[in-house]
């Protein structure tokens, strides 16, 4: 039974982390909070969904259609929403997102309705393969730590080596010597909203996969997956990873125990950390100059 | 025209005869409107007034202190549930049940603020979200607060319940005058607390927190207090609310509203009273009853209809009032950083100039 629920738990902390890297990559670029991931997240899962019922076609050509939708729609919301922006708080920025989270969930009503429906993924959560003796996995599970492992390395490489990663680094240490040092500032905050939109999108298939597709299906594991990336410290995407997983072992834990207190054992966990530790477990604690 | 030549000038309620007279007009008519509107439209003033007291409260602490809070929905829920349980249980006034219920989220608000010392930012933003989750769970948990199936609110009484002191105030038009009275008087406590010592150290903590501490701001009670006073005033707007409504549950006070509360100090003017009165009006004015029956607005209604049918569904069209207000949310930051507040001040200016 324990290792069945600390597998579980780390499954959906990979999910959490996943999710949580979403955040991460835009909040380490431009200081934004971006509350809309959940719903940019559930939109590409309603296209998914959409591409799958209404057009019949296979799943293997619906998840790139979608994946390109997610990068699209990330671009958009940056473009639309965010750039026309002058001189913005943070305050500003991040009413600026809740009313793209309003937005998207309203679309997304109108267009499907409020009824929950079943997400025809591709690997279920109930057929399970025996890997070791005594030991059963479902494919789900299988799915998200390849999907994560690759996900994670490709952006370690991405952000260490490329040419792309290295200039969104400098944008997010400092935007006006980026943009002296020749970098254009706002194609990079362009590519940083298509990124996370993807790696925002992949993870809202995961979860619909486990629970229900509805417009409102995304706001708990986002909530958990912020919180998650704000325990881990949101400017170190290993940090946010690692953070996920905390999250997912205590809920899954804590959930069997006391079934009635799962939803909130997280947050309260994450309020105390984040007391004594104020920017979170992995990141450097920022020091304010005056 | 804006000079001041002394302290008292500076802080008094009423700058000139003339607003003194016209303020003297809006209360009279403020007072006498039940007589002119039907009913429904007195119950979507109760509405408006407890929103405007939730925005006030909430401005302060956003827009005077500058600290972020997703978490208000929290400590309107206690204000109610903590209103309607203290009458029913304590047999207690209305008047004692609501300041009791205001000073336990009051005390809420402090333990929040506590932490809220050291968090800024989007780590701010997850505690006080976390705390908002939290107590929507907890009521929805334990059977005293009556569980998922929510509460119905016990009879309006202002003097003891089940006693001979027993002085029911019922109907809309009456409970209109309860709020209104408490709201005036909230808007003004607030306006004159924004000018004393107080309010500048929240105004100093908001503009830069280390120079306010150099100056001799003692950060950490006056930010306790800024979350403190904020949550006494949700907790007020909470109690009220309950008696508006009559029945509410924890699925009320979810995390949608704590961002409609956002949405209306934002789209109103941030750091203003009047600003905070006129967003919430407006917000509380397209949610209640504007972008209800969408299908029915001239002009857009029959256009929506038709590009319902044609791309949406008919039965999702309820959703383009979230769409509406997500909309103004992003153009008010885009176009009007500083909300309705900045539109008043812009033509109060071009006319106090004209014709030049």
């Amino acid at each position: 039974m324990f290792e069945m629920l600390l597998i579980e738990g780390i499954a959906i902390g990979a999910c959490y982390g996943l999710f949580g890297v979403a955040v991460a990559i835009i909040y380490k670029t431009s200081d934004v909070i971006n509350f809309a991931q959940g719903e940019m997240g559930m939109v590409a899962t309603f296209v998914a969904y959409h591409i799958l019922t209404v057009y019949n076609v296979p799943f293997w050509i619906a998840f790139p259609a979608t994946l390109v939708f997610a990068i699209l729609l990330g671009m958009a919301i940056e473009f639309c929403f965010l750039r026309p922006a002058k001189d913005p708080t943070v305050l500003g920025l991040l009413i600026i997102t809740l009313g793209a989270e309003m937005l998207l969930m309203g679309l997304a009503g109108w267009k499907w309705g409020a009824e929950q429906k079943d997400f025809p993924f591709l690997l279920s959560v109930t057929k399970t393969h025996e890997i070791m003796p005594g030991l059963l996995i479902n494919e789900w599970t299988i799915g998200v730590f390849t999907l994560t492992i690759i996900i994670m390395i490709s952006l370690f490489l991405f952000f260490r080596y490329s040419k792309l990663g290295i200039a969104m680094r400098a944008t997010q240490q400092n935007v006006n010597a980026a943009k002296i040092m020749g970098i254009k500032v706002e194609r990079v905050f362009s590519i940083t909203w298509a990124m996370s939109s993807l790696i925002g999108a992949i993870a809202a298939m995961f979860f619909a996969a486990r629970s229900v597709l509805d417009p409102n299906f995304m706001m708990e594991p986002f909530m958990r997956a912020f919180a998650a990336a704000v325990l881990g410290g949101l400017t170190s995407i290993p940090g946010v990873v690692i953070g996920g997983l905390i999250m997912g072992i205590t809920e899954n834990f804590f959930g069997y125990a006391w079934p009635e207190w799962k939803p909130i054992v997280a947050f309260v966990v994450i309020i105390l950390i984040i007391t004594v530790r104020p920017s979170g477990l992995f990141s450097k604690h920022y020091v304010k100059k005056v | 025209m804006d000079m001041k030549r002394d302290y008292y000038e500076d802080v008094k309620l009423f700058k000139s005869g003339t607003i003194l007279f016209w303020s003297a007009v809006l209360l009279i008519f403020l007072f006498t409107l039940p007589i002119y509107l039907p009913s429904y439209n007195i119950y979507l003033l109760n509405i408006i007034m407890v929103n405007v007291i939730l925005a006030v409260g909430l401005n302060i602490l956003v827009g005077y202190t500058g600290q972020i809070s997703l978490g208000h929905a929290g400590f309107f829920a206690i204000g109610a549930y903590g209103t309607s349980l203290i009458m029913m249980h304590l047999h207690l006034p209305f008047v004692a049940a609501i300041i009791l219920a205001a000073l336990i989220a009051a005390f809420f608000g402090f333990i929040i603020g506590l932490p809220a010392l050291r968090l800024e930012g989007p780590y701010l933003a997850i505690a006080t979200l976390g705390f908002g989750l939290t107590i929507m769970h907890i009521i929805g948990r334990w059977d005293v607060f009556g569980g998922r199936m929510g509460i119905t609110a016990p009879p309006l009484d202002m003097g003891i319940p089940g006693s001979a002191f027993s002085y029911v105030v019922q109907g809309d038009v009456k409970i209109y005058y309860v709020i209104l009275i408490i709201t005036v008087l909230l808007v003004i406590a607030a306006r004159n607390m924004m000018k004393t010592r107080v309010g500048r150290a929240f105004m100093s903590i908001r503009d830069d927190d280390i120079a306010a501490e150099v100056m001799g701001v003692n950060l950490t009670i006056y930010k306790t207090m800024s979350f403190a006073v904020s949550a006494f005033y949700a907790g007020v707007a909470g109690g009220l609310y309950g008696f508006v409504v009559g029945f509410f549950d924890p699925f009320t006070f979810n995390l949608i509203l704590s961002i409609i509360f956002l949405v209306m100090i934002t789209v109103g003017g941030l750091g203003s009273i009047m600003g905070a009165i006129m967003g919430a009006m407006l917000i509380t004015y397209l949610q209640y009853d504007l972008l209800k029956n969408v299908e029915n607005l001239p002009y857009l209604g029959g256009l929506l209809t038709m590009v319902s049918k044609k791309w949406f569904t008919m039965i999702g069209l309820a959703n383009f009032s979230s769409i509406a207000l997500g909309l103004i949310m992003i153009a008010i930051v885009i176009f009007e950083p500083l909300g309705m507040f900045g539109i008043w001040i812009r033509m109060k200016k071009y006319w106090k100039t004209w014709p030049f």
